[in-house]
């Protein structure tokens, strides 16, 4: 990161006019690069509808006329927004000016690299994947032409935010051009116009995530997460997300309530079972990583075996709920099971926590690391053989019966409003409701007396404890109750999964649930944040899941990311209030090395402290 | 750090004769090495008092075993007539509070949370009230976060409140570390060093700040390396050397008392080698001093000694 100088702000704010300071990466005349730019994105726009390949051999069809499909949607979205970006950003067209409250030639920049690598990588693909550039058909070439020419005009736009050397090289000015200033305040909008933008960005986050979990394995799903890569920096650098948050934090009920309801509506976006398993899980891991992150992230207990509570709550679920392998033979009704499950959890938690918590730092996270793997070889030794037959050893509990509520059988298909809902659309929906509870849970106790001493332990436990925080007592109410929350989420996924076995409790493995994998979830989505442990999460669920050549190599992938990330954005892929302060500190601001954020963008008594719920 | 329980109930106490804090014999041993021996001392309600004494003294052990840090080898300390338990949660619930000598403040949280966490012990809303969220718990978050905001009014600190710990000026964090420790409305107010590493303008801001809490009826306590700073500021001075209470008194009578004077510059030898050269040195020092007459200020500021 480099050092913000005093004049970066002030010269970031007069760019619309003065032009020729601020090179790009290519020295073009501002007008032309501009121009080109255009041109490129409406060639890149047309190509689309030009067929790519002569055979629909290739997955999603790029045969046909007039008629764009599969990859080529990528492109035809990526060069709408190159131009919407460039009319509202460097054109200042009226009506498009919101697009563009940050940056204005960033994003254009950004656009036009992602629809230009997702082009380029679909040519070849096809390429190779038919057995040479024979393949393509004019179109195909069109495409690539325009989406280079595109990205040739937005290396010569120039940048928004001037470097602190005069004549900088090559690398630096195009490193230059991809930071911009942040946002100005946002002028006073209708309250009707930000809670329509809310729902309309959960509208779009739905689409997205529906579209990227429905394409297709291999190349398609490949172009997607090229250009959902550059995209979400793109929208970064527009400024949009932090007017987005800003609005989330004005609006926050109705922020959760249309996410809420965004995930509600998704099983109706699928029609597809297989798409709707992946779904579930994505779910329950998403969930059990909120958990942790209120022992990790808020309490800075780094616990290492936390798999373990949601292995005693798909557990505890598994024998008490009718399965023929479980040596008791009961079958409770499930909210009996939830609550055993949970209160065996929470009773492994303080029995785990009592002694561990006494311990600090790695001990304390190889303590943990320890109890996780005698869960699992516990659980792995009751088998009748060299112990009480409990929980069937390796083989685990199986054929766990579906659910039943209300005479609403949960392995059926149902017909809801002319949608039908499988089976794990079912499950989605139940565990939807889990998940809403914990993100409750989860930011009332953040935001309270308890959740401060949480933090304030995290910080400085001496200081904590001078303060009148009773750490211990603290910190083992923090670890049981991530413990129980995990132990609720346990009872749904065995059911989801119909059976349990002690080696998917693993400390690492090659597929969730994990410890690591948990734990990599929260620190790459962002520790102390809601929506980060689930975007992190699914983002570390749906990958692998929708590329399976990369599984040999998941782990190694895993390690790369988190690298990279901890190196270019340590607070993770979401920041939290504080961390946003900590890493980007507003100018004028002591202590801050980062790149001028400007304001936060939350109003005065809405954000943080004085916040008070329905 | 051992958390020794002892007896924590209150014991009638022998006579403490209304004082704030009454610390008798506190001894602390760490293996061989005594730090803290057999060391006297009240506070008065209203009192300011100083705590002085060279580097590795056993100021900052005996603050700690007063704040329940440290458990003291023998001895007892009482405030207002209980003795104290053993744990540091504890005895600012019982009405202590403490700064330390490298601030500690909880870096990562807002100005506005510092404090709040401060008022931990005055406050009792469970997990349960924070979940269930009745009117009861944000009654009670609202009259903190009132509190909170009258002690950021009272340093100074009220526009600051959304910043982060960590990005505020070095003089600001410690004016906020005083008020985390306000914020738990102690009777006896324990500062470990307050005006290190500050300017002189700095440190007359300190010294109103210490009055202006004695005017809020809290006595305090002061560790202090700055001379000037605590004769101009405390009732009573206690000097501390090798772990010993040498001296308590006025600041006439410390400032007077030969031991004291030994105890920071040493004292001469019986056959006194290198006389000589000494008043030669004097003699020419004081010819550069007339010349320059430059006033220097005279005030150690001295590094730590944990």
């Amino acid at each position: 990161m480099t050092n913000s100088t005093p004049t970066t702000a002030a010269s970031a704010k007069d760019h619309r006019t003065d032009d020729d300071r601020l090179p790009g990466l290519l020295r073009l005349p501002h007008p032309a690069a501009a121009a080109l730019t255009a041109a490129g994105a409406v060639l890149g726009l047309l190509s689309t509808f030009l067929a790519w390949t002569w055979t629909a051999e290739f997955p999603g069809n790029l045969t046909v006329y007039a008629y764009p499909g599969g990859l080529q949607i990528l492109t035809l979205v990526g060069s709408l927004l190159i131009l919407a970006s460039l009319l509202g950003g460097v054109y200042a067209v009226r009506g498009l000016r919101w697009l563009t409250p940050g940056g204005t030639r960033s994003p254009v920049l950004l656009w036009a690299l992602g629809t230009f690598a997702t082009t380029g990588f679909t040519a070849a693909a096809i390429s190779v994947q038919l057995g040479g550039a024979v393949n393509l058909e004019p179109g195909a070439y069109v495409a690539v032409a325009g989406t280079l020419l595109a990205l040739v005009g937005a290396l010569g736009l120039g940048r928004d935010v001037a470097g602190d050397d005069a004549e900088p090289g090559a690398w630096r000015r195009f490193v230059g051009s991809l930071k911009a200033p942040a946002p100005a305040a946002a002028k006073e909008t209708p309250g009707w116009v930000e809670i329509l933008a809310i729902c309309a960005s959960c509208a779009i986050g739905l689409y997205v995530f529906a579209y990227g979990i429905e394409a297709e394995d291999g190349p398609p799903f490949i172009g997607f997460l090229i250009l959902a890569c550059f995209g979400a920096p793109a929208v970064g650098r527009a400024g949009l997300l932090r007017r987005l948050s800003g609005l989330a934090a004005k609006h926050r009920n109705v922020t959760l309530t249309a996410a809420f309801v965004a995930a509600l509506l998704f099983p109706i976006t699928q029609s597809n079972e297989a798409y709707t398993n992946i779904a579930v899980s994505v779910l329950v891991f998403a969930t059990v990583a909120l958990g942790l992150n209120m022992v990790v992230g808020l309490a800075g207990i780094l616990d290492l075996g936390y798999v373990a509570f949601l292995g005693v709550g798909a557990y505890t679920a598994a024998l008490v709920s009718g399965s023929p392998t479980s040596p008791f033979g009961i079958h409770v009704p499930f909210w009996a099971a939830v609550l055993i499950g949970a209160a065996v959890a929470l009773v492994f938690g303080l029995v785990i926590g009592f002694p561990s918590l006494r311990l600090h730092g790695d001990y304390l996270a190889i303590v943990t690391l320890g109890f996780g793997e005698i869960f699992r070889i516990s659980m792995q030794n009751l088998d009748g053989d060299s112990g009480p037959n409990v929980t069937n050893g390796p083989n685990g509990v199986t054929n766990i019966p579906d659910l039943e509520l209300f005479g609403f059988n949960f392995g059926q298909e149902h017909s809801l409003l002319g949608f039908d809902i499988g089976r794990f659309a079912n499950y989605y929906l139940l565990m939807l409701v889990f998940t809403a509870i914990v993100v409750m849970i989860y930011r009332r106790s953040d935001n309270s007396r308890i959740g401060r001493a949480w933090l304030a332990i995290r910080e400085d436990e001496t200081a904590a404890r001078a303060m009148g925080v009773n750490a211990f007592r603290l910190k083992l109410m923090a670890f049981a109750l991530g413990a129980t929350l995990a132990g609720m989420a346990g009872t749904v996924l065995a059911h989801v999964e119909f059976s349990v076995n002690p080696e998917s409790y693993k400390f690492v493995h090659s597929a969730p649930p994990n410890s690591a994998f948990l734990l990599i979830a929260v620190i790459l989505g962002g520790m102390g944040t809601v929506s980060g442990p689930l975007i992190g999460a699914s983002l570390l669920y749906l990958i692998p899941a929708k590329l399976q050549f990369m599984a040999d190599y998941q782990l190694l992938l895993f390690g790369v990311a988190l690298v990279l990330l901890m190196r270019f954005r340590p607070e993770g892929l979401i920041a939290d209030r504080r961390k946003q302060l900590e890493f980007h500190a507003p100018p004028g601001q002591e202590g801050g090395g980062g790149t001028p954020a400007g304001e936060i963008d939350v109003p005065p008594g809405s954000g943080g402290l004085s916040k008070t719920e329905a | 750090m051992t958390t020794t329980t002892t007896k924590e109930a209150a014991q009638p106490a022998p006579d403490t004769g209304g004082s704030v804090l009454t610390a008798t014999g506190v001894t602390m041993r760490f293996g061989g090495l005594t730090a803290v021996r057999n060391v006297d001392l009240t506070v008065d309600p209203g009192e300011i008092v100083g705590l002085i004494g060279p580097n590795g003294a056993g100021k900052t052990t005996f603050f700690n075993c007063l704040t329940g840090l440290y458990v003291p080898t023998e001895g007892t300390v009482q405030y207002k007539g209980r003795v104290l338990p053993h744990r540091s949660h504890l005895v600012t619930e019982a009405g202590i509070a403490r700064t330390f000598q490298n601030i500690r403040l909880f870096a990562n949280m807002t100005v506005l949370e510092n404090v709040l966490v401060g008022r931990h012990t005055r406050t009792s809303e469970g997990l349960l009230d924070a979940l269930l969220r009745l009117p009861r718990f944000r009654r009670a978050e609202r009259a903190s976060e009132e509190r909170a905001m009258e002690l950021l009014d009272f340093i100074g600190l009220a526009h600051k409140r959304e910043h982060l710990a960590r990005n505020l000026p070095y003089g600001e964090q410690r004016k906020l570390e005083i008020a985390r420790a306000l914020a738990s409305e102690p009777g006896l107010l324990l500062l470990d060093e307050p005006t290190a590493g500050m300017t002189a303008s700095e440190t007359t801001a300190t010294r109103e700040l210490v009055l202006a809490i004695r005017e809020l009826g809290t006595a305090v306590l002061v560790i202090e390396h700055d001379m000037r700073f605590i004769f101009n500021l405390c009732d009573k001075v206690a000097v501390l050397v090798r772990g010993e209470k040498l001296v308590e008194g006025g600041s006439e009578t410390v400032q007077n008392d030969e031991r004291v004077i030994a105890a920071y510059l040493g004292t001469p030898l019986d056959d006194d080698p290198g006389s000589a050269e000494a008043a030669e040195v004097r003699e020419a020092e004081e010819r550069t001093a007339a010349k320059a007459e430059t006033p220097r200020d005279s005030a150690a500021q001295e590094g730590d000694e944990d």
